[in-house]
């Protein structure tokens, strides 16, 4: 598939959290650069699981790191940073998401979160020798080669991420997406490990069936 | 002893990958997968599109402006 990826917040190297923790309390403007560097393009992904457009998302990261700039002095150390400043836009972003009508309860599951995440008629039913097995084999998926393909692709994946329900769309968002790991998610969001991984898999089984029924929509195209 | 179907395979994927299966499901997981090439490529689409995801470009980023906007906002702090 030839497409590789970083986790993206560790692009420019960052010093210790303490040594950034100081330099913001001391007025390093240098730090603070390098800080907007590093967990901008993160924040701005994970803020547009939570409001609707581009515009809204920079208006929630701007507010996030405003209140970061009034409230260093008061960071106590009992989160990572990273955390701390992932709260602020999290709480940020659900007052914009309000006013945006993208509203995300992250309380327990519900409905949309039970039954199968493959559809039952892709399996053999209980009067079958092999109940339970597949009717037929997901199709294979073509080698996507060219430049052209592979940006088809992933803006099918942003339409697919667009489409989930709000839960889902931010978890696969920050694990996935932003590349953090499942304990950060949790304690980012509040939610228990299991609940992490139940919206995980929905949200991975849900965006692979949209990428399968566009490559078998479009395997003329593709060949 | 029990055989894992396919349809319970496949719900048992993403607890695979993040290791989280208990070594009883881990060992029928892996034997159905060696055994089933359905499954097989099941598993395999699902880490492509995990590894996609993870390449979905960084490029959004600040405005510069917006950028300028905070830089000036953590100097009038220092001064304030």
């Amino acid at each position: 598939m030839g497409i590789t990826g970083e986790a993206r917040d560790c692009a420019p190297a960052l010093p210790s959290e303490d040594a950034i923790v100081s330099g913001l309390r001391a007025g390093d403007e240098a730090m603070f650069a390098l800080l907007l560097s590093a967990w901008s393009s993160g924040l701005l992904r994970a803020a547009r699981a939570y409001v609707s457009t581009r515009e809204s998302a920079e208006d929630v990261v701007q507010e996030t790191w405003l209140a970061v700039i009034r409230g260093i002095n008061r960071f106590e150390g009992r989160s990572s940073l990273r955390t701390w400043v992932y709260r602020i836009m999290i709480n940020t972003a659900k007052s914009h998401g309000v006013k945006d009508k993208r509203t995300v309860p992250m309380t327990d599951l519900t409905p949309e979160n039970a039954g199968p995440t493959v559809d039952p008629a892709r399996f053999r039913g209980p009067g079958d020798p092999y109940p339970g097995h597949w009717k037929e084999f997901p199709p294979q998926w073509p080698t996507v080669e060219t430049e052209v393909e592979s940006r088809q692709m992933r803006d099918r994946i942003e339409e697919a991420i667009g489409r989930l329900p709000a839960r889902q769309r931010i978890v696969i968002t920050l694990r996935d997406v932003v590349s953090y790991s499942a304990d950060e998610v949790c304690a980012l969001l509040e939610i228990s490990a299991a609940n992490q991984r139940v919206l995980l898999h929905r949200a991975r089984a849900a965006v692979r069936a949209d990428l399968e029924s566009y490559f078998t929509a479009d395997e003329g195209a593709h060949r | 002893m029990s055989d894992l179907n396919c349809n319970e395979f496949v719900e048992l994927v993403t607890a695979y990958l993040e290791g989280d299966l208990d070594p009883d499901t881990e060992g029928r997981f892996v034997e159905h997968l060696a055994a089933c090439d359905g499954c097989d490529r099941y598993l395999d689409q699902i880490r492509m599109t995990v590894q996609t995801l993870g390449g979905l470009p960084a490029a959004d980023s600040l405005t510069d402006d917006g950028r300028e906007r905070l830089l000036a906002a953590f100097r009038d702090r220092r001064r304030g």
